[in-house]
């Protein structure tokens, strides 16, 4: 099967078995490895990706979904690491083992696209669906506050 | 043993002489590499180090000999080295070292050079080593600057990558050197009052940010699940349902053969084998596979809920004798004697590491079979090539292992059976081969903090001091039950302890601070049982437990004084403390919850916490260690629960196996690290143990109510508050 979308502000083209998910495909077949496999159920949130702008979970999406519409990863929220977010999740030193950390900082990105002031219990009510094992819920909370103050 | 000379001069070939135009300090205690195979030097004595790679533009490559799984060490351990080398920081790169226990190990548990990142020792661990290479690197400039100059080497300095000669005012930089650097014949060891002390600290002590810290908020670091191969093939395996069950027979396998990708079935002891040309193909076939497998393994009569009550019976048994523990005093006598005793029963469920990356392994073997590589996050990569190499019948230097960051470790990635896995596939395989374990599969065939149930027992006299104290551990799990049962820094006249396994056939390991979370646990709210029952201060009853050990006191006093202990809680909210050691750190923390009583939902509103871990390399990375501590702990005490039925373990991914999510978080954790200039101690699990301790204590504080079997869910809250 062979699907057209645009990925991080590029168009691709992408040949795949036709009940091929969105994270298999970016992650084996275009080279993005940066969106993880934690579930593959939409249980964990560390396949977090956007599609047309909101946050979905990529290891439940099938590539037939995607077709002509906009993806961003994790690869495709800045060049250079300047991603507000990623500005805060550094200043912070929010990641341990780090394997969750696409997954959050895409769905962060996503809660500040609609919700510039989000409060704290709109934060925890957004992110309550990306798992941190490591447990670094608390400057989680802490990089979104900083980055929506600085917005 | 592996041959150490062998894999040196692989690596000489490989990285450091490739590393053209630097300099690479190789040293062992007065004497530098190459002579190292000339000297015939036994490799196993400890001292050897060969940590810094110089670079003619200045830069320093400082070679990191830990698993990186988000403890932060591949920052901390390179601190080390870069303080007493008096390195510019910015100037540094941080690499893997390669695998060499022989060069690059701590002092290991059984004696020895170990490469196992475990039991938060890697700071610990490599303090003195890496000072002293640090320091010796340093030595090595100086030697060359004196003999450029011709000046006695006692009158150079150095400052942030700067060697200087103070009465003629010259200086060299340290990339400078790297163009005509030789080796002294001898490096001494550098003396103690030679090196920096603590008031001289540059960089240990401040907050360097971590290194890995940048590539983990854009995608870029890698773990072993994003190595791909060129003609890289994918590996799934079906596991025996029940530990110890073999595959006999499978039902479906022309119908699994024919899936469209699916290259071949590989059956082993365990299980069963898909190789596909996908990871999607190898999961799908995966799960369609119809295993029979052969009956009556031990593990299959397993039921762990209805486990407690035999567990319960087992510890009021006087004719099974355990292991002994401890045995002070006379404890029969003691509680005998006793003006009051006390009696309780402490429980906790199985609990899964649940590390966010799924076991997985790379393996690529030479079309003659010959050789192999392997890239892997383990945290025991000497045991991960060891596995590799037995798999594919092979010496072990002929394994050559890369390794990668670890999406959470935990304690499960110090087993190398998934590396032994990938190698068998891969090598049946004929090309690179990927093995993902899928969540299922993680859970399923997980091995498990064990579950345990403590008999607590205690006397108290007249004056109400504790003057006999008795924990017996009973449950599956053998020696990781008993991690914390000791009670290092509370005074008991009297004290037995001893713990009695029953070897269920099931899968258990350690699991982070492993068997100090049941048995803090049990000590520190049977504490505050009696401190309840003789009507004294939970703080007061532990100040007096205490009184011998002035450091662990002020531990205690520090996390009460952040609380406001004494004065009352917000209405609604209930207090407790408590108070752990663990991996030679000492941590106290004050809980303050509330309870929705109408669903059973407790809420953490604060955590103070107090730690003392002696010298602190990192202060910023402690106090993230600290929090995902509590994180991890209360998400066991709150939250998770793995149980077997028939030897079958029943939950299979994040919908029935609930680790904490943000919400359920603490509001506000507060975290005072006490200074010190002791050695430093662990800090990776220093702040979980107390954490069920003061949940329980807070929890009796608000309702009456005592909480004894973790995990304290909805549902256990609830059939608690209504009893």
């Amino acid at each position: 099967m062979k699907t057209t979308f645009k990925l991080n502000g590029k168009t691709v083209q992408v040949e795949t078995q036709s009940d091929a998910t969105l994270l298999w495909t970016l992650r084996d077949h275009l080279g993005l490895t940066g969106t993880k496999y934690g579930c593959g159920k939409a249980l964990c949130g560390a396949c977090t990706v956007h599609l047309d702008g909101m946050a979905v979970r990529s290891c439940t999406t099938p590539m037939s979904m995607v077709t002509n519409r906009s993806v961003t990863t994790i690869e495709g929220l800045s060049k250079d690491n300047s991603h507000p977010l990623q500005i805060a999740w550094v200043e912070e030193q929010v990641p341990q083992c780090g394997y969750c950390q696409s997954g959050q900082i895409m769905q962060a990105a996503a809660l500040l696209q609609n919700n510039s002031r989000p409060t704290r219990e709109q934060i925890l009510a957004q992110m309550n669906g990306i798992i941190c094992r490591c447990g670094t819920y608390t400057r989680i909370v802490r990089a979104i506050e900083r980055t929506a103050q600085n917005l | 043993m592996e041959n150490a000379k062998t894999i040196i001069s692989k690596i000489s070939r490989r990285k450091f002489i490739v590393g053209a135009g630097g300099f690479t300090f190789l040293i062992t205690t007065g004497v530098i590499w190459p002579k190292l195979s000339a000297e015939n030097k036994t490799a196993n004595d400890g001292t050897i180090t060969a940590w810094v790679h110089l670079q003619p533009d200045g830069k320093v490559i400082i070679y990191n000999p830990a698993a990186e799984m988000g403890q932060g060490s591949m920052t901390a351990l390179p601190v080390l080295i870069a303080e007493e080398m008096d390195v510019d920081w910015s100037m540094v790169i941080i690499e893997n070292s390669p695998i060499i226990p022989e060069i690059y190990g701590s002092r290991g548990f059984r004696g020895g050079n170990s490469m196992i990142t475990v039991g938060s020792r890697a700071v610990s661990g490599y303090y003195e080593i890496l000072r002293q290479a640090g320091a010796q690197a340093r030595y090595v400039l100086l030697y060359n600057a004196a003999h450029k100059w011709d000046v006695p080497i006692q009158e150079l300095t150095t400052d942030a990558g700067v060697v200087i000669h103070k009465s003629s005012g010259r200086k060299m930089l340290y990339g400078e050197i790297a163009e005509f650097a030789k080796s002294p014949d001898k490096i001494p060891k550098i003396p103690k009052e030679q090196m920096k002390q603590p008031g001289q600290f540059r960089l240990i002590g401040k907050n360097i940010p971590r290194y890995d810290i940048p590539e983990k908020v854009n995608g870029s670091a890698i773990f072993a699940m994003d190595i791909q191969l060129p003609n890289m093939v994918y590996g799934a395996i079906s596991r025996s349902p029940v530990n110890g069950a073999r595959p006999v027979n499978v039902l479906n396998k022309d119908s699994i053969l024919e899936i469209d990708g699916v290259i071949d079935l590989v059956t082993l002891e365990h299980g069963v084998g898909v190789i596909a040309n996908s990871i999607e193909t190898a999961f799908k076939a995966n799960k369609q596979l119809q295993i029979q497998w052969s009956e009556g393994a031990k593990a299959a009569n397993y039921n762990s809920v209805e486990a407690f009550e035999k567990y319960e019976n087992m510890a009021e048994d006087a004719s099974i004798k355990g292991s002994v523990i401890k045995n002070k005093g006379n404890i029969t006598n003691a509680l005998q004697n006793a003006e009051k005793t006390y009696s309780s029963y402490y429980k906790n469920d199985f609990a899964y590491h649940a590390q966010m990356e799924p076991l997985n392994a790379v393996v690529s073997v030479a079309p003659d079979g010959s050789s192999a590589e392997l890239w892997v996050g383990s945290q025991a990569p000497v045991s991960a090539r060891r596995a590799a190499a037995q798999a594919l019948g092979i010496a072990e230097e002929k394994v050559e292992i890369h390794p990668c960051y670890l999406g959470g470790g935990f304690g499960r990635r110090s087993m190398s059976d998934y590396v032994t896995e990938a190698a068998f596939l891969a090598k049946k395989a004929g090309k690179p081969l990927k093995l993902v374990w899928t969540r299922e599969d993680d859970i399923a065939y997980g091995a498990f903090r064990p579950l345990s149930v403590q008999r607590m027992q205690a006397g108290v006299d007249k004056s109400g001091n504790i003057v006999g104290w008795s924990h017996i551990v009973v449950g599956t799990g053998g020696r990781l039950m008993t991690s914390g049962v000791n009670t290092l820094f509370y005074t008991f006249p009297n004290q037995h302890i001893e713990m009695r396994n029953v070897d269920e056939g099931v899968r258990t390991k350690h699991w982070r601070a492993v068997g100090h979370g049941p048995n803090k646990f049990a000590i520190e709210a049977f504490i505050d049982e009696i401190a309840v029952g003789q009507k004294i201060d939970p703080l007061e009853i532990r100040r007096r437990l205490m009184k011998n050990h002035p450091r662990a006191l002020n531990v205690l006093e520090t996390a009460a004084k952040m609380a406001n202990w004494g004065t009352a809680p917000p209405p609604g909210r209930g207090r407790g403390i408590a108070f752990a050691e663990r991996s030679g750190s000492l941590a106290a923390g004050v809980c303050e919850l509330s309870v929705d009583r109408g669903s059973g939902r407790i809420q953490v509103h604060n955590f103070w916490v107090a730690l003392d871990a002696g010298v602190v390399v990192q202060p910023d990375n402690v106090l993230a260690q600290s929090e995902g501590s509590i994180n991890f702990g209360l998400s066991s005490v709150l939250s998770e629960s793995l149980t077997f039925k028939n030897g079958k373990v029943q939950q299979s991914n994040f919908h029935d196996y609930n680790v904490m999510r943000i919400a359920d978080a603490p509001e506000n954790i507060e975290i005072k690290i006490i200074p010190s200039n002791e050695k430093p101690s662990g800090v990776g699990e220093a702040a979980l143990p107390f954490v069920g301790g003061a949940v329980s204590n807070a929890f009796a504080n608000l309702t009456g109510i005592r909480l004894r079997h973790i995990p304290f869910t909805p549902e256990k809250v609830l059939e608690a508050l209504s009893s």
